[in-house]
């Protein structure tokens, strides 16, 4: 029986790699999911000088857990005369899209190597072709769930919102697509691993070699134009709380809105991903590579931190504080001392450190706009994303490939 | 059986079914999921012959922009179940003699051809990106900007249509 067992897996090893892969993805990116909850609460909540949740756990680090319980045991009704189908399709439908879009990220450079098979970091192969399009492809498709769901619910503001968001992200959707490629005119290339390379073009130019200088104009487009794909603050109108109670998700309760609500956090994650890989140098680290002592940064970061967590934890209150914080501060701090004294594992975290350092920062934006900015009016919206972002990515483009051509031409480069 | 071809037979069973339910269903917004379904399978079938670029571009243009306003009409219309008046109705014998017509004329045509059916050849190098921009902008360029003109034409169009009432 074992040995039967031990056959299939070596007979279909990638494909028990990459179910395994996804259980993992799925599990993190539902644990960063609720713990950006917590981090956006905690956040807004001090821009706004408030506490946010701190009874639940200690800095109510457990709130993530209660609310989780929440929307599973909150009662589920259905409303009268909603078309049944399309009202339990829209929610699926947003989460396993939103889901799909993080499996084509690639989280880093170099494989681990495990039971003699080379394991990348991210489901989906590194050499994806049509990488960032494939993207596009399923962020294209992220409409119906909003929509459907919104015109399924059979409430006049659910539909209003519905037809807000369908609005509003036809028309950004332009916008992010040019925006984007002047980025690939400059690696030539639709792999989001080429993209990342072609930002490595000269290892000694650090932080200037990244996209972002060349491309500021395609990434202010692009920052904007996403996060008016993912319906967020200052571009959440398809849900302004104002105005439509609730917009398309009005009538769903329980955990069929905690689906809408995770996918939304998922696709932030997906643009953070995105921004930082297109414009930000994806793995690359911001020092020359010559600097080999930056190499000791990850440690450098998460040693001080795991102590501060400690030393927070041992001063607090409650006695469940006293145990879990000072555990996750030695966890933390155990990790760094790894990462310094263990060359392999210095070598290998430094992709993924600097991918993930600049995701947290892209999330904390997020976060920032949400705390800062106040909502958009309908038509203001729809006359700057098509008379502002649009001509600007559009100009971004032409200026791009004339410099392209430029060298090209003259200076004889590639 | 090897994996494509299950993957195929899948993708096929997908578009034909999402086909029939896209004529058999009574609502607008049915009617319209039915069609992206077919979309979608499509993409799958142009992905599975190595046409990735063709098969990224049929879910944006045809699954989320096209498709997109489709639904957004219909809910903006507020289109409810058809209703069949008795015409509409009769419609429906012509229709059917022209199926039969149209399956007999196909299956005919396959009957008659003596070479057996064969998927397409592989033709990674003429469907990739590069491949593609090559023909569009060397081989076919005047088609190509012809097509450009005439949708340029149509965007002017659509936006006089739409100023209309202001004058």
């Amino acid at each position: 029986m074992i040995s039967f067992f031990s056959n299939l897996l070596s007979a279909n090893a990638e494909l028990a790699i990459t179910v395994v892969k996804i259980v993992l993805l799925l599990f993190i990116v539902l644990t960063v999911n609720a713990y950006l909850t917590w981090f956006e609460r905690k956040v807004v909540a001090h821009i706004q000088s408030r506490w946010g949740p701190h009874r639940v756990g200690p800095h109510g680090l457990l709130q993530p857990l209660a609310d989780g319980v929440k929307f599973l045991f909150k009662e589920d009704p259905t409303p009268a005369g909603v078309d049944k189908f399309v009202y339990y399709l829209a929610p699926l439908l947003t989460l396993t899209l939103a889901m799909t879009s993080i499996a084509l990220i690639p989280f880093g450079p170099n494989p681990i190597r495990l039971f003699n098979h080379d394991i990348y970091l991210g489901i989906a192969p590194p050499d994806v072709n049509i990488g960032i399009l494939a993207l596009f492809a399923i962020t294209a498709l992220g409409v119906y769930g909003v929509t459907l769901a919104g015109w399924s619910s059979n409430n006049k503001y659910s539909l209003l919102g519905g037809l807000r968001s369908s609005a509003q992200m036809i028309s950004y959707e332009l916008a992010m697509t040019m925006s984007v490629v002047g980025v690939l005119l400059m690696a030539g290339s639709f792999n989001l691993k080429k993209i990342i390379e072609a930002q490595a073009h000269h290892p000694e130019w650090g932080i200037f070699g990244w996209n972002i200088w060349p491309q500021i104009l395609g990434f202010f487009c692009f920052f904007v134009a996403a996060i008016a794909e993912t319906n967020r603050a200052p571009f959440d109108l398809p849900e302004a709380e104002s105005e439509l109670t609730a917009g398309f998700h009005t009538e769903y309760a329980s955990f069929k809105f905690a689906m809408f609500f995770i996918a939304e956090y998922t696709s932030m994650i997906t643009v953070s991903c995105l921004c930082s890989i297109l414009f930000f140098g994806g793995w690359l680290s911001p020092f020359p590579a010559s600097w080999t002592f930056t190499h000791y940064f990850p440690s450098a970061v998460l040693i001080p931190f795991g102590l501060w967590v400690i030393w927070d934890g041992v001063r607090y209150e409650t006695l469940f504080g006293r145990i879990i914080l000072p555990g996750a501060g030695t966890a933390i701090a155990g990790l760094g001392a790894l990462f310094m004294l263990w060359h392999g594992g210095n070598e290998f975290i430094q992709g993924p450190f600097w991918l993930l350092s600049k995701i947290f920062v892209f999330l904390f934006v997020y976060v920032w706009m949400r705390g800062t900015l106040p909502r958009f009016r309908y038509d203001q919206l729809m006359s700057y994303g098509w008379k502002l972002l649009l001509p600007l990515s559009i100009v971004n483009v032409i200026i791009t490939s004339f410099v392209i051509l430029a060298k090209m031409t003259w200076w004889g480069a590639k | 059986m090897t994996a494509p071809l299950v993957v195929f037979f899948v993708l096929a069973a997908m578009a034909v079914i999402g086909a029939i339910s896209l004529i058999l269903q009574k609502h607008p917004i049915h009617s319209a999921l039915s069609l992206i379904v077919v979309m979608v399978a499509l993409a799958g079938l142009y992905l599975l012959l190595g046409a990735e670029f063709v098969a990224a571009v049929q879910i944006i243009v045809y699954g989320g922009a096209i498709m997109v306003l489709f639904v957004f009409v219909i809910m903006l219309l507020n289109a409810g179940v058809e209703e069949h008046t008795s015409i509409s109705k009769m419609a429906g014998a012509p229709g059917l003699l022209l199926v039969v017509a149209l399956a007999g004329f196909v299956a005919a045509t396959i009957a008659k051809s003596t070479e057996s059916v064969q998927a397409a050849p592989q033709t990674a190098e003429m469907a990739s990106t590069m491949g593609i921009s090559n023909m569009l902008f060397k081989e076919f360029v005047y088609p190509f900007e012809l097509t450009s003109f005439l949708i340029l034409v149509a965007v002017l169009g659509a936006i006089v249509l739409a100023q209309r009432e202001k004058s």
